[in-house]
């Protein structure tokens, strides 16, 4: 009689099987393609044979600092202005609107009278036919209004995933014909078996495994220490983390995004955290900053591949305006109405008062960038504290560091001398005296 | 074999019947723990709500509760600017030019700003900012933060008490009772401190043209009036004369502590300029004097003697000088005064007498030898004008008052009912007048009783223009808004006078000068160079000085000199705790005043100083009877160098009204300030108890350790190797002698490259004035920890000014009778007796702060290495991480390091500035305030040198010689302190390092340190 070893292969089938239906459901939204809304840009009878392509540009290049198509800003707002004024009387005031008013014109006065008397720049260097484009520009019809999709989690692995879901899911249906095929094959050696009339040996009792784990008194001791040396360090690793806030990431009073703001705008870090420059603080930007840009930007106006995908257009425009609620700006108005709410932000970065940390050292004299203590916050939509901020963070890096001593003269003599004592071409912060106690607790 | 010695634990185990060794034999505690007390009250335990469950629960869930609490971190707030002022930028000091003028202090000063906050005042040092800030003006910077200061306006009630009303019904009330007065034909008297404000001089003159019926009365709490009188008899100006002392070769002070507080001090920077030795020269210092001052201490020859023998002695000089022949008696000390006024005389126009005798005739004297001396040092030109109480006139006010002649009384900046010797009579008389309206930082003795009480803002948010010496004209220029609902008095007065202008456009539109306002502004100061000196009626010197010469002694009693002390001055800001905590620097006693008596005087009246077990230093009590007025429970403090036959007492303590608890201390010695003599018949008797100080310092001589101080004569230092007067200590190495500086314990760092920071501190220039410890509690947040802690010896001090006196006549004489000793017996009983001061003995100020050391012993028995050493010299002491062992400080050969055995901050029992809000607001935010459990030490400033070196970095460019400074380096105005890097050659303190002066403090313990004195040198 013939024995066939038990193969147990029941559980691992499902395991496989189970493996392989996750992965088909997962890759399976690939086909689950969002309807993306087509630009639609229609074209609408160009007037008086401006060219609204070229238009659109030069009204950016010119206009937009101060006017917009649907809303009004320090100018009025443009769409349709054709239809309100004079062709003619649009040319000379986008010449010289100063000259305008002053000649007396009724609606030049007007005008200025109703933009809070802010006079126009004058444009001499845009030609009539550059006008005429920009009109045309502003004469098209406003488009309908676009529906940002509302996606859920899933939507922001859309594009990396699909390859992956891919070769994932071809791996997992190799799998299961594997596991299908190992399947029949048990299924026909047992049939043969049978016919054969070989029994399968049964499984001899033994102790339960725990039991025989119990009698093993080595076995026992080593497990103990193991167990107790792994919770040491679990506990060693735990007490290290607090009062660590890495990755701390409060809720704010109002959602301010780097992402759209150092990301998708590319605004510089030191435009808004000038003091990072030359102070110890980077200081959060008061809101005269803010208001330096937000004057003019009242809605959000992001593209759809930015990650507002998470938040609504209308959720962003809200958020600026409780910029405005705090800063005492009437967006109607255009007009400061001097009720001022200042923002109590929630500190992320944190240190302790014990030590002394100063921005313009590392900004203006080191040249580090802001991205390596703060990380890649141009893609943060929410703000978080991205480095541990511990003392052995500070460390290493200060030991593999270079002191930055190109075209600063305070370093010449003091580099040279030290490379010179410690043989090196290059002198890390460290070395520099980088480490010392008293250079950041005082 | 067993001993059959018998050992004991106390003297009373040798009492065999002693039944307190019997219970302790029995018993841990000899008196019974009271728990049977508590059990049997049986009856409050049946009742009590709270069970022995309840109570351990409670216990177990407040535990869980605080643990939970200490999961979560706390949620720090920022508040960013709405709209960011442009000169802001968080993080980063502003500095703003301006001016003390409080009445009694006058400094050009700066003041440095974080986030619009004032954190602490330095030295204007701008061409023709002459006034440096003392220790008062470094402090001021916290009155303004006082919580106890007037925060509004108040009108007195029904029932006379103070109500809380607005400056514009106070103002209605005053101008309604100024009119009623008017109309009425009754006197408006303004009474107000010295301003020196030509702008407010001149609103008063306005107000007083429109109303015919009003008079100014000026009144200075601490009098300078017989002097005023004198100079206006021979200059026709109410004034004072200036001097510069670095122009006077032999300087002879008759009772004048130039250096201390005497008319308006600020003399100081131009003495020291003197005081060093150059090209084998030095000013030659002679004081006569009562009290042992600053200016004693640091004179050449300086004779103990009472204010009549002051008086007879100016006669004397005059005689020589002038050539006239006064008749005058004899006295003692006749030979040191002729020595003096003939080397007076010798020096010609290189030399200047100075007196502070409160007497006209002495003042007239003084003038008339300078004048004939043709001093240069002497400048009635650009007089001082920081002195203006006239005696008489206040006199006069208060028999007005008394007889219902004054209908209207106004006052700023004044506290008569506490600082006139008759004070509760001014108060009686204060209710004759109609409306008294007190202008007032605080709701003082004299604003709590006034009518109308109008709160007033510090200097340092006003506007103000002042003109300390003629010829200067200086801003006072606001450095915070106003914290509390004030309103000056100037504004005030421009209001009376019925303009609408406020006081900044009355200053700005009155200026006149080459200057712009904004540089103006910016500057702090102005010299105007065209003036000359006035003349005045002229004045009979020789009857001058025949007068003066009947001066006798009191037939009884003796002479009490009442002084200012360097602390409180005035007592202006009593209620400030940076002061209060303040030794003096010549008793090193802090937190009182207290009467100073000669040894033979207490010996004869029984008084007594004594040292206890705990360190402390106490003393007997005395009564002062001072023409019938009596003052009890006067401290007692022994003085070497007191004059016999006198005493001296502090003014400016003992104030009450609207102060914190703590800082009530010291006696009023203004109730014996008659007349507003310095100098009075007192009669001292002891009286019972015993009073304890909190003094610094107990050791009180050098016991002839000439290498702690180094002190030598100019002829010594002018004629022989530096090797005699500047010794360097031997030690042996292979048993032969060899220079302490030679042998190193370990192997040196190479310190040559980099930054190598050093402080020199030049003996002979220090006046120990103390602005440097106020100035580095200022930078470095040090906390104040109260009498009862000083008295512990727990002071918090990063800088101590020793102050050491010498045994024999000078401390060369110690040195001698050390070195004579012979045998153990003899060195047991010389020793003792050098304890004792000699009745007239040498003093030495040594400002004794962190050495830096290169060895540091401190830091090899640190077990954390809490503190540790960095290339630049500085000895790092890192907070976070001590432990408290207090290793440190035991193995500190200087003693220097502070023990935080408390929290001092937000500790209600430590109820100082850092325990209430606005108090807090003076600490500077880039030092870390120390928590309980931890050492902290001078750390040599290293915020100030890290910011210097950055701001190099920033530029790209190397530190020059005179930008790395210290608080204390900064705030010395006497220039004894320089700060710098020694690696750098060209630099002042490279320089001063390799002087023949310069040694270190206990050179032969081989600690090498980065703090360096120089050899002081008499001459």
């Amino acid at each position: 009689m013939k024995k066939v070893g038990n193969h147990k292969s029941i559980s691992r089938i499902i395991t496989l099987s189970l493996a392989f239906v996750i992965s088909v459901s997962l890759s399976s939204f690939a086909q689950d393609t969002a309807a993306a809304p087509a630009a639609t840009a229609v074209a609408a009878a160009p007037a008086a044979g401006g060219n609204p392509v070229l238009g659109k540009a030069l009204f950016n290049a010119n206009c937009a600092a101060c006017h917009k198509l649907d809303s009004k800003m320090t100018g009025p707002a443009l769409r349709g202005v054709v239809e309100r004024h004079d062709k003619a009387w649009l040319h000379k005031w986008i010449k010289d609107s100063k000259a305008l008013i002053a000649s007396g014109d009724a609606d030049a006065v007007k005008v200025f009278n109703e933009n809070n008397k802010i006079a126009m720049t004058a444009f001499p260097q845009l030609s009539d036919a550059d006008i005429d484009n920009i009109l045309a520009f502003t004469s098209e019809p406003k488009p309908a209004a676009e529906k940002i999709p509302q996606a859920g989690a899933e939507g922001a692995s859309k594009e990396g995933g699909l390859s992956n879901n891919l070769i994932l899911g071809l791996l997992a249906g190799i799998l299961a014909v594997l596991v299908a095929m190992l399947f029949m094959v048990n299924n026909v050696l047992n049939k043969i078996a049978k016919s054969n009339g070989v029994e399968v040996a049964e499984k001899p009792k033994s102790l339960p495994i725990w039991k025989a784990f119990a009698r093993n008194q080595f076995l026992v001791l080593v497990s103990v220490i193991l167990l107790m040396l792994a919770s040491a360090y679990f506990i060693y690793g735990y007490l290290m983390q607090v009062g660590v806030d890495q990755n701390y990431a409060p809720i704010q009073p109002i959602h301010y995004s780097h992402k759209i703001h150092a990301g998708d705008n590319g605004i510089e870090c030191k435009y808004c955290h000038s003091s990072a420059r030359v102070s110890k603080n980077a200081g959060i930007p008061s809101l005269n900053v803010c208001m330096n840009c937000h004057k003019n930007i009242s809605e959000f106006q992001g593209d759809k591949d930015s990650t507002y995908v998470d938040y609504t257009k209308e959720y962003y425009t809200a958020e600026i305006q409780k910029l405005y609620d705090a800063v005492g700006w009437d967006k109607t108005a255009q007009k400061y109405t001097g009720k001022q709410k200042p923002v109590k932000w929630v500190r992320i970065h944190n240190l302790p008062d014990f030590v002394y940390f100063n921005h313009s050292q590392h900004v203006s004299v080191a040249g580090v960038e802001c991205q390596t203590c703060h990380g890649p916050v141009q893609t943060f939509e929410v703000m978080k504290q991205f480095s541990p901020l511990t003392m052995g963070w500070c460390v290493n890096c200060h030991r593999q560091t270079d002191v930055k001593i190109e075209g600063n003269d305070y370093y010449k003599k003091i580099h040279e001398e030290l490379s010179k004592k410690y043989g090196v071409d290059k002198l890390t912060a460290a070395q520099m005296g980088g480490l010392e106690c008293g250079k950041c607790h005082y | 074999m067993s001993s059959n010695k018998k050992y004991w634990k106390s003297v009373e185990e040798l009492n065999e019947n002693s039944s307190i060794v019997e219970t302790l034999r029995n018993n841990e505690f000899v008196e019974e723990i009271p728990t049977d007390e508590f059990l049997g009250d049986a009856a409050t335990l049946a009742t009590s709500s709270t069970t022995r469950r309840d109570f351990l629960k409670y216990v177990g869930f407040s535990t869980a509760a605080a643990t939970l609490a200490a999961c979560e971190g706390p949620v720090h707030k920022s508040i960013p600017y709405v709209v960011q002022p442009e000169e802001i930028i968080p993080g980063v000091a502003d500095y703003y030019a301006t001016t003390v003028a409080d009445g009694f202090d006058f400094a050009n000063i700066l003041v440095k700003t974080r986030e619009g906050r004032p954190i602490k005042i330095e030295n204007n040092k701008i061409a023709g900012a002459n006034f440096t800030a003392n220790a008062r003006v470094h402090a001021s910077v916290l009155s303004l933060y006082d919580s106890t200061r007037l925060k509004t306006s108040k009108i007195a009630n029904d029932k006379h008490e103070l109500a809380v009303a607005t400056w514009e019904k106070a103002n209605a009330k005053i101008k309604a009772s100024v009119a009623d007065a008017k109309a009425k034909g009754g006197k408006v008297v303004l009474l107000t401190n010295t301003s020196a404000s030509p702008s407010t001089d001149k609103l008063i003159g306005q107000f007083l043209a429109s109303n015919p019926n009003a008079k100014h009365v000026v009144y200075d709490a601490v009098s300078s009036s017989e002097a005023l009188d004198a100079f206006q008899m021979v200059y026709g100006e109410r004034a004072l004369a200036d001097y510069d002392f670095s122009k006077a070769n032999t300087i002879v002070s008759i009772g004048a502590d130039f250096l201390g507080d005497w008319q308006g001090g600020g003399f100081d920077a131009g003495y020291t300029q003197g005081r060093i030795p150059h090209n084998g020269k030095m000013s030659r210092h002679f004081q006569f004097e009562a009290n042992m001052t600053m200016s004693g201490a640091a004179a050449d020859k300086r004779v103990p003697m009472t204010v009549t023998g002051q008086k007879l002695a100016l006669v004397k000089i005059y005689n020589i000088i002038t050539g006239s022949s006064v008749g005058v008696s004899k006295t003692d000390n006749d030979d040191a005064v002729t020595k003096a006024a003939q080397q007076l005389k010798a020096a010609g126009s290189k030399g200047v007498l100075v007196c502070g005798i409160e007497d006209k005739n002495a003042q007239l004297l003084v003038l008339a030898i300078n004048r004939v001396l043709g001093s240069e040092a002497f400048n009635a030109t650009n007089s001082r004008q920081i002195r203006k109480g006239n005696n008489a006139d206040v006199k006069q006010l208060l028999a007005d008052m008394k007889s219902g002649a004054v209908h209207t009384l106004i006052m700023n900046g004044v506290n008569p009912v506490y600082s006139l010797p008759n004070g509760k009579e001014f108060a009686e008389a204060l209710k004759k007048v109609k409306l008294s309206a007190s202008f007032t930082m605080k709701e003082d003795e004299t604003a709590s009783i006034s009518t109308v009480a109008v709160a007033v803002p510090h200097y340092l948010e006003s506007w103000n223009d002042v003109s300390i010496v003629k010829g200067s004209y200086a801003i006072t220029q606001p450095t915070i808004r106003p914290l509390f609902d004030t309103v000056q008095f100037q504004d005030a007065l421009l209001s009376w006078t019925g303009s609408t202008q406020s006081y900044y456009d009355y200053i700005r539109t009155s200026w006149v000068g080459t200057k712009s306002w904004n540089q103006l502004v910016h500057d702090g100061v102005a010299v105007n160079e065209s003036i000359s000196a006035g003349a005045g009626a002229g004045a009979d010197f020789n009857a001058a000085a025949a007068a003066l010469a009947k001066a006798t002694p009191a037939a009884s009693g003796m002479e009490l000199i009442l002084y200012t002390k360097t602390g409180l001055g005035d007592g202006q800001q009593a209620n400030n705790p940076w002061l209060q905590e303040f030794p003096d620097p010549i008793t090193r006693a802090s937190w009182d005043n207290y009467v100073t008596v000669s040894k033979a005087d207490a010996e004869k009246l029984g008084l007594e100083n004594w040292n206890v077990a705990n360190g402390g230093l106490n003393g007997s009590y005395a009564t002062l009877t001072v023409n019938g007025v009596k003052l009890e429970k006067v401290p007692v403090i022994i003085q070497p160098g007191q004059a016999k036959g006198t005493a001296g007492i502090a003014l400016g303590y003992g104030r009450m009204a609207s102060m914190k608890e703590e800082m009530q201390v010291g006696v009023n010695a203004y109730t014996l300030y008659n007349n507003f003599s310095n100098v009075q018949s007192v009669t001292i008797a002891k009286e019972g108890g015993e009073h304890e100080f909190a003094c610094v310092q107990l050791q009180k001589t050098l016991m002839g350790r000439g290498d702690i101080i180094k002190e030598t004569s100019l002829e010594i230092f002018n004629t022989k190797d530096s090797k005699e007067w500047n010794v360097i200590p031997v030690v042996s190495l292979d048993h032969k002698e060899v220079a302490a500086t030679t042998v190193d314990l370990w192997e040196s760092f190479d310190r040559t490259v980099g930054h190598h920071f050093n402080l020199s501190i030049d003996l002979n220039a220090c006046t120990g004035c103390g602005a440097c410890v106020i100035a580095c509690h200022a930078e470095n947040n040090v906390p104040v920890v109260g009498k009862a802690e000083v008295r512990r010896s727990r002071d918090m001090h990063w800088l101590r000014i020793d102050r050491y006196y010498s045994s024999a006549d000078t401390f060369e004489g110690d040195d001698k009778t050390k070195e004579n000793i012979s045998g153990l017996v003899d060195s047991l009983s010389t020793l003792r007796g050098m304890e004792n001061p000699s009745d007239n003995p040498q003093v030495a100020f040594q400002p004794v702060m962190c050495q830096h050391c290169n060895h540091a012993p401190c830091e090899t028995v640190c077990p954390v290495a809490a503190t540790s050493h960095s290339r630049q010299g500085q000895n790092h002491m890192a907070y976070n991480r001590c432990v408290g062992t207090r290793y440190c400080a035991n193995n500190c050969p200087y003693k220097v390091r502070r023990f935080n055995w408390f929290l001092y901050n937000k500790n209600e029992e430590f109820d100082f500035h850092m325990n209430d809000d606005l108090g807090r607001m003076v600490l500077n935010p880039d030092v870390n305030v120390r928590s309980r459990g931890v050492m902290e030490k001078c750390s040599m400033c290293i915020q100030m040198t890290q910011a210097t070196i950055l701001t190099a970095k920033k530029e790209g460019r190397l530190v020059k010689d005179g930008e790395f400074q210290t608080a204390c380096s900064n705030a010395c105005s006497s220039g004894a302190m320089v700060f710098g890097d020694v690696n750098d050659k060209e630099s002042k303190v490279a320089e001063l390092a390799e002087d023949k002066r310069m040694y270190h403090l206990l050179e032969h313990v081989g600690t090498k340190p980065n703090v360096f004195y120089h050899v002081k040198v008499r001459n």
